[in-house]
């Protein structure tokens, strides 16, 4: 049995411990924010936190998870909306959108480490997050607005 | 042109509160609801008091319901096409509600392929605003005994200035649904002055789902008691299953059983690839059961297909005389008089579309009925393939049309839906079929691998005095037709017999090249080789005969005039000539304009630095770019920056416009950079984002400008159009700033990354 907390909740899986946390939230929890992309930790859709890390979902299995603190884009912001979320909104980043909680997620721990980050840090942080609609420039932009609103 | 007619007919709904006359426009006509119950294609609009037309219903509280009939993979067409309804309704945007429409004929075409949601729907939205608009003003007038010439519309109300008077639109709809439906001469529109909405820009209807993970794409659709699958496809297209052993899959936990999907019969249309599928609890179960099936494959004729050979046939066949699609004077006899003459092969290899969301399908068949979920840009063809596939009526296949998480063509081919329903039909309860990343990139439906042979004789002041190009490459229709070896005029008219250029000897050639892989159409398609090659060579004379590539360019498109299309087959994208003639002005404007915007030739360009043009039309748009690339000297290319400018006539939602070509260019970098599907022995070699690698944020244009050209001209495509100057742009930057001329792309062949 694996214990682990997700968007603060216990939760307990008795399953298969090799299964990647991205199965658990999306066919088990019934969470569907966390996309499957590629299944092999390349284009980051399945991008999720694990104690407050950005982390692939679609490659961590279960039994890493233990006892960990996990956050999904359901439970980014009890508040309502996260001040990268609204910057998303605001530079009117998606077009298909099926990426972009995978890059919000990467967004948020990149500003949570990085207050102000830089063109060649934004770079660097968000290079493992494809979106095939090519939404890139207004990413940067997002990022950056949000720079300035987060506290 | 527009869906919409007057049918004349009456239905009279109960809807369980109330009983109102409903007025219907285009409506296909269904049982009367009695009952009152829904039938499942039902919407909200059908439903509401006053009902003006298939994408339109308001209800007395004031709530405008807006059926989207074509579906949303990124584009906004979803929210851009209500747009125009709200405007020409002069309804408050923040209370209107978009309903997604089921795959029904009544809609129209509802294929969202080709970019031309915009052009072939513009009519029919305003005509269904206007009509409704026009009945409420009526009601109005009625009530207050005042002529209807006095009345207006103000956000939601109609007014009647003189007295002061205002009703809300609201509480007009049962007093207009009383009212006969007025024909199409007695609408009139909103003129452009008056628009609130159309040509001011306006973000996704879905915008905050998006961005908070509530979204539901196809991927997320869920049905109680569902199982989920995964199927194992033949490597080979064609291939069949000689037998499996499934044993140890069957020991996976999860995992309940296999079942075999029958190849698809004679051409592979839309029909399933055939294979074994596992069936599971979850869908990582299915996943990990799949890798311990034990198959052996009859991998049939297309095992000879290797890519390299194949790339060598199509040249072989580029260089010898082919089909004349389009002649003009004599280039060979110019050709024998030695002028001096300029060849140039170019090749495109095929492409793969990988969208974000992998393929999937949710299925339910039950009592003879199969209902759908997916995320499918064709939901019409989904009813069509679906019923063939389970021999049931298409009325019986109920297809809903989630959210797309990116299309770019390849969810207008339905045969992984048609996948899930043969599943469901076997298994006895709600299959959702999920294809892996690996399936989609190496059973998708490609861009075609082409090889094009241009050839040149340039006179004394540098201009062609003869021109020649051939183009070999498997056609689309192959899906259909398996001995369909040339292209077609849909596919040949994409920037290829509709060369610009005022040339006074000039052939098209088109040369017949056999598929081994299903073939189809990807953002862009044939205009991506085409535009490849022509702009490409066109800047290879330009600095062959040491002229501005600009003023080349320019020179080549020659003075304004409407390009004669006698004798070709040219089908303008299902458009008219009439409304959308090609007008070589404004392919020279939008060429001016970016010249001008992206400070052509005032710019300094050091060492390793260079800038490079295209100019094309495409889906009915001129669109012209440059890009500017910065090379270092291990071959790494950076693009600093692109300004590209668009005449697509009518901008309806410039904000989606622009955020459509920022896209495209990025699209066209993936291309340009390291986009290849290659075969082996029949089975595609790559297999996810490690090994068909698309861009990343480190690797697209720094800034991207889009220019939009204000024009009163009829809308044109924003989808697609921005795609093939980019990478023609981009290659002839690369030229300008290293001297290495890319003919094969991508660009990796030449020692770039």
């Amino acid at each position: 049995m694996i214990q682990l907390k997700v968007n603060g909740a216990e939760q307990s899986f008795s399953g298969e411990p090799e299964m990647p946390l991205l199965w658990y939230l999306r066919d088990v929890l019934g969470m569907t924010g966390s996309k499957f992309g590629c299944g092999i930790g390349l284009c980051g859709a399945c991008t999720v936190h694990v104690n407050g890390q950005a982390t692939r979902s679609c490659v961590t299995a279960m039994r890493n998870v233990t006892g960990k603190e996990v956050t999904t884009i359901e439970g980014l912001d009890k508040n309502g909306l996260h001040p990268v979320q609204k910057a998303w909104m605001h530079v009117n980043v998606p077009q298909c959108g099926y990426c972009q909680v995978g890059q919000i997620m990467q967004a948020v721990a990149l500003l949570n480490s990085k207050k102000k980050p830089t063109d060649h840090e934004i770079d660097e942080a968000m290079s493992g997050n494809i979106c095939r609609c090519g939404t890139y420039q207004r990413i940067r932009a997002a990022i950056k607005a949000a720079s300035g609103e987060m506290t | 042109m527009s869906p919409i007619e007057n049918v004349s007919r009456r239905r009279f709904l109960t809807g369980g509160i109330i009983a109102a006359g409903a007025l219907v426009l285009g409506v296909r006509s269904y049982p009367k609801l009695s009952s009152g119950a829904k039938l499942p294609h039902d919407t909200n609009a059908d439903h509401a008091t006053l009902h003006t037309s298939a994408y339109l219903g308001i209800d007395p509280d004031g709530t405008v319901w807006i059926v989207a009939s074509r579906s949303e993979m990124g584009t906004t067409s979803r929210t851009t096409l209500p747009l125009v309804l709200a405007d020409e309704l002069d309804a408050d945007w923040k209370r209107v509600k978009i309903e997604q429409a089921l795959g029904d004929s009544r809609y129209g075409d509802q294929n969202t392929d080709g970019s031309h949601s915009i052009r072939s729907f513009y009519d029919a939205m305003r005509e269904a605003g206007a009509t409704a608009r026009f009945m409420l003003i009526q009601a109005a007038a009625k009530e207050w005994g005042v002529e209807a010439t006095e009345c207006e519309t103000d956000l939601h109300v109609v007014v009647h200035r003189s007295t002061n008077r205002r009703t809300g639109y609201g509480e007009l709809v049962r007093a207009a649904a009383k009212l006969p439906v007025p024909k199409r001469e007695e609408l009139k529109l909103k003129p452009k002055s008056a628009w609130r909405y159309v040509g001011k820009g306006q973000v996704s209807y879905d915008l905050e789902a998006l961005v908070t993970g509530k979204a539901i794409y196809g991927m997320d659709a869920r049905l109680d008691g569902m199982v989920y699958a995964s199927v194992e496809h033949p490597p080979v297209l064609g291939g069949k299953v000689k037998s499996y052993d499934d044993k140890e899959a069957l020991k996976v936990a999860g995992v309940r059983q296999t079942v075999p999907i029958d190849p698809f019969q004679q051409a592979p249309g839309f029909q399933p690839l055939g294979g074994i599928a596992v069936i599971a609890d979850n869908t990582w179960a299915a996943f990990q059961g799949r890798k311990k099936l034990n198959i052996s494959w009859d991998n049939g004729p297309n095992e000879t297909y290797n890519s390299d050979a194949y790339k060598g046939e199509l040249r072989e066949t580029s260089h010898n005389p082919c089909k004349v699609v389009r002649n003009v004077g004599d280039a060979d006899a110019v050709f024998a008089k030695g002028a001096k003459v300029y060849e140039a092969d170019y090749y495109v290899p095929l492409l793969a579309h990988a969208a974000m969301e992998p393929l999937v399908a949710l299925a339910e068949f039950k009592d003879g009925k199969a209902t759908l979920w997916a995320p499918t840009q064709n939901p019409q063809g989904v009813q069509d393939t679906v019923a063939k596939e389970l021999g049931i009526a298409k009325e019986d296949v109920i297809c809903h049309v989630t959210l797309l998480g990116g299309g770019f063509g390849r969810k207008s081919k339905p045969d992984y839906v048609a996948e899930a329903a043969v599943l469901s039909k076997r298994v006895g309860r709600p299959v959702k079929v999920v294809w892996t990343r690996e399936d989609d990139i190496k059973f998708d439906y490609y861009n075609a691998v082409a090889s094009m042979y241009m050839k040149a004789a340039l006179g004394a002041d540098g201009k062609p005095t003869a021109w020649l190009q051939r183009s070999v490459f498997p056609p689309i229709p192959s899906i259909f037709d398996v001995n369909a070896v040339y292209g077609d005029p849909a596919h040949l008219q994409q920037g290829w017999t509709d060369i610009p250029y005022d040339l006074p000897n000039l052939r098209i050639e088109n040369g017949p090249s056999k598929a081994h892989v299903r073939i189809g159409w990807l953002r862009s398609v044939a205009n991506i080789y085409h535009a490849f090659a022509i702009q490409c060579f066109t800047d290879e004379l330009a600095r062959a005969t040491g002229r501005d590539p600009v003023d080349y360019l320019l020179e080549l498109i020659g003075e304004p005039r409407t390009i004669d299309f006698k004798g070709v087959e040219y089908p303008n994208y299902g458009a008219s000539m009439d409304a959308y003639p090609w007008q070589t002005g404004r392919l020279r404007h939008v060429t001016e304009l970016v010249a001008e915007k992206s400070g052509w030739g005032k710019r300094k360009h050091g060492k390793g630095t260079g800038v490079g043009i295209a100019a094309h039309r495409s889906f009915l748009t001129y669109v012209a770019t440059v890009v500017e690339v910065e090379v270092n000297d291990q071959g790494e290319v950076r693009i600093p920056r692109v300004d590209t400018v668009l005449d697509a006539g009518l901008v309806v939602n410039p904000e989606a416009t622009r955020a459509q070509f920022e896209g495209a260019v990025v699209f066209g970098t993936s291309v340009a950079r390291s986009g290849q599907i290659t075969a082996t022995k029949g089975a595609i070699d790559q297999s996810n984002f490690q090994d068909y690698t698309v861009a990343r944020i480190n690797e697209v244009p720094s800034q991207t400008n889009v220019h939009i050209v204000d024009s009163d001209a009829p809308p044109a495509g924003v989808g697609e159009p921005g795609v093939p100057p980019f990478i023609a742009a981009f290659c002839n930057a690369i030229y300008a700033a290293t001297g290495k001329r890319v003919r094969d792309l991508p660009i990796t062949n030449y020692g770039l990354s």
